[in-house]
């Protein structure tokens, strides 16, 4: 008796949170779009960062983003082979175009500025030194891009939440994703900051790039969407530099361990049989 | 199942250091010796899997402890620009660090459900479980400050979130949360102090592991038939080389999981907000703790009132202590208990469900189901257990574990051929 009346609420319960789930999922998503999937060359289980494409991708944050946003990691990190590989000359003379301020003063005791190494930081905008100072000027403090891409996330919903960490199905590209869509999301060319992606659709940041805004050298179209795409793959690298060595050594010890496991079953049937 | 060791060392020099310090004899008759009940299932190896989830973390957390600043201003850098870039491996280290706390607690839960389910709570073992619980709630506590510690805007935010519950206790509430924070908000102070307990607790759950195995010894292990050992050498068999292997495989296919979570999704269980770096001034839009602390939340939020809130919760953990005089029952395992095997199932979805409402923003609805999933934890203890200990009928269980093992067999070799 109880047993059926308990199995019923049981049921009824889970149908009317579905059910209601449901429809404000529908409502939703009218409302406030997911940002699409795109294919990135470093998803799933052997993917990795593709080396022009951060280089193209640091030439758009260089020539674009670095106005308004700080990006906080050392010049050396660039010369990174599992990353945009620049050589290691090439860093240092992108690091001398830029001034930095000396940790400890001169022997006269002033503080002084030098031309930045590849060891120090990538130094914030000039115009901005500090949050507040950007959000003085700007209305809100541009936010900085070295974890951002790790930053941004969107709701996935039951059940894809418990997909994504499937392999086969892994999805760790969410930040990836949202860089993409909210380049490309300025959808009313009357109002720059209107963004279709944007969770309230009003974002502070005015529509930051446009097609031929930056000369790529390497033959890849000018478009929007290609900019947009390299960002967001630079942005990955950069909140995530270890990606490829991560996936390498996993990918050893993934078949050390079925390996390992496997020999361990057998050798346990074997002990065990001794016993029945 | 304990008593005087009967290991005599081969050589010379091992019986001069064994009749000074019988090391080498206490390992012997507790882990090689040892009589373990021949018919245990893999649900046995978690025990094994946790000891090694405990010298995991402690390994790694004391190696990040290394390179980590727990100041308020140097502790989200020396994390994600220290720990993460320019350490070598360090990004594996603290990978393995937040990914490994999260499946010590999966393995502690399965463990946990393992007790409820074969009665491993029953007398001789009430002292055990409750060192278990103790063990729990540790453990969480230690989860708790260690999240705190990268300061990101997650780790802010729950920090201020857990140490206001204190603020809810009557008259001195107010005087315990400045003290606890060592300010009028969460702050430096607080993290410095998160630091210095995290890297102490670690070690206190080690000396109440060293209890629980102690206990264990002494009671036996329980097993899936829940019917205790009546004759050693029919029963049982030597710890080695039969459990270490088993451990050691189950063991095996839990690092298959730990490696895929570390190298592939080692971001999957972080919240990204916990990349920004914490700001007093910014609260994230949805504050939720990590996944194995989400049922407790669901049940603080789903009582609206902050002191009656804060009761449910902590006794939500204390109502685990007192199971073995709830639970009646002369019957231990589910497996000849139908009726407490349904309820347990139930009470395992109210888990999941409690969890998955502990993520979500508490609507009406949903704070309504909240509530009567919260009602239905407690019932499970309060009302489901005694009730079923005097009412149900169960089913007959077999007169020893060699017999229950050999109709298993049986079963079997019939069913085959």
């Amino acid at each position: 008796m109880i047993r059926v009346k308990f199995s019923a609420l049981a049921f009824a319960a889970v149908a009317l949170v579905a059910a209601s789930a449901l429809a404000a999922l529908a409502q939703d998503e009218a409302e406030q779009p997911k940002p699409p999937r795109q294919d990135w060359t470093f998803s799933g289980m052997f993917g990795i960062y593709d080396k022009a494409q951060l280089q193209r991708g640091f030439q758009v944050y260089k020539e674009v983003c670095s106005t308004c946003h700080a990006l906080s990691i050392p010049f050396r990190t660039l010369a990174d082979p599992d990353g945009p590989g620049f050589t290691e000359d090439q860093v240092k003379t992108l690091a001398a175009t830029y001034q930095v301020t000396n940790a400890e003063p001169n022997e006269k005791g002033e503080i002084f500025k030098r031309p930045a190494t590849p060891a120090d930081l990538i130094p914030r905008p000039e115009a901005y030194p500090n949050d507040q100072a950007a959000a003085a000027t700007l209305g809100k403090a541009p936010p900085d891009m070295a974890l951002l891409a790790k930053a941004l996330k969107y709701e996935r919903g039951f059940p894809w939440f418990v997909f994504d960490a499937l392999p086969g199905l892994e999805y760790q590209e969410m930040g990836a994703d949202y860089i993409h869509a909210i380049l490309t999301g300025y959808t009313k060319p009357d109002d720059l900051q209107w963004n279709l992606y944007y969770p309230g659709h009003k974002i502070a940041m005015p529509q930051p790039i446009t097609n031929g805004a930056v000369d790529y050298k390497d033959g890849t179209p000018p478009t929007l969407d290609n900019y947009a795409k390299d960002i967001a793959a630079f942005l990955s690298w950069a909140a995530e530099p270890n990606l490829t060595e991560r996936k390498r050594i996993g990918l050893r010890v993934m078949i050390f361990l079925f390996v390992f496991a496997t020999l361990l079953y057998l050798t346990k049937k074997r002990i065990w049989e001794w016993v029945h | 199942m304990s008593g005087p060791s009967t290991y005599v060392p081969k050589s010379a020099i091992g019986r001069w250091f064994e009749s000074r310090l019988p090391l080498m004899g206490l390992v012997h008759s507790s882990f090689i010796a040892y009589p373990v009940p021949r018919n245990l299932n893999y649900m046995w190896t978690f025990g094994a899997i946790l000891s090694f989830m405990l010298v995991a973390q402690i390994v790694t957390g004391v190696v990040l402890a290394m390179h980590y600043i727990p100041s308020a201003t140097e502790a989200f850098s020396s994390v994600n620009d220290g720990i993460m870039r320019d350490v070598n491996y360090g990004w594996m280290i603290r990978y393995m660090h937040s990914n490994g706390a999260s499946l010590f607690f999966l393995a502690g839960y399965i463990h946990m459900f393992r007790g409820l389910y074969y009665g491993s709570f029953k007398p001789p073992r009430e002292v055990l479980w409750i060192i278990g619980v103790i063990i729990y709630f540790l453990m969480m506590a230690t989860a708790f400050m260690g999240y705190v510690l990268p300061w990101g805007s997650m780790s802010f935010a729950g920090a201020t979130v857990i140490t206001n519950l204190t603020s809810a206790i009557p008259l001195v509430g107010n005087s315990i949360a400045h003290w606890l924070w060592g300010g009028f908000a969460v702050g430096g102070p607080t993290l410095n102090r998160f630091f210095s307990l995290h890297y102490l607790l670690p070690f206190i759950i080690a000396a109440f592991v060293g209890l629980h195995i102690w206990a264990l010894h002494v009671a036996g292990q329980n097993n899936p038939d829940g019917v205790e050992v009546k004759d050693v050498e029919r029963d049982t068999v030597a710890f080695t080389p039969y459990a270490t292997i088993k451990d050691v495989f189950g063991l095996s296919v839990f690092l298959i999981l730990y490696a895929w979570l570390v190298f592939y999704i080692p971001n999957y269980l972080l919240d990204a907000d916990n990349s920004n770096i914490a700001n007093p001034l910014a609260t994230p839009a949805h504050v939720v703790p990590e996944w194995y602390l989400l049922p407790f939340y669901a049940m603080l939020r789903a009582i609206p009132n902050k002191l009656m809130g804060v009761i449910v919760l902590f006794s939500a953990i204390v109502v685990l202590a007192v199971i073995p005089w709830l639970d009646r029952s002369p019957v231990k395992s589910a497996k000849y208990r139908p009726a407490y095997r349904f309820f347990f199932w139930v009470f395992v979805l109210i888990c999941i469900g409690l969890g998955y409402l502990g993520s979500q923003e508490p609507t009406e609805g949903l704070a309504l189901i909240a509530r009567i999933f919260t009602f239905g934890y407690f019932a499970f203890f309060l009302i489901i257990m005694p009730v079923l200990s005097f009412t149900e009928k169960t089913r007959p269980i077999p007169t020893s574990i060699a017999d229950a093992v050999l109709t298993k067999t049986k079963t079997a070799a019939v069913t085959a051929g």
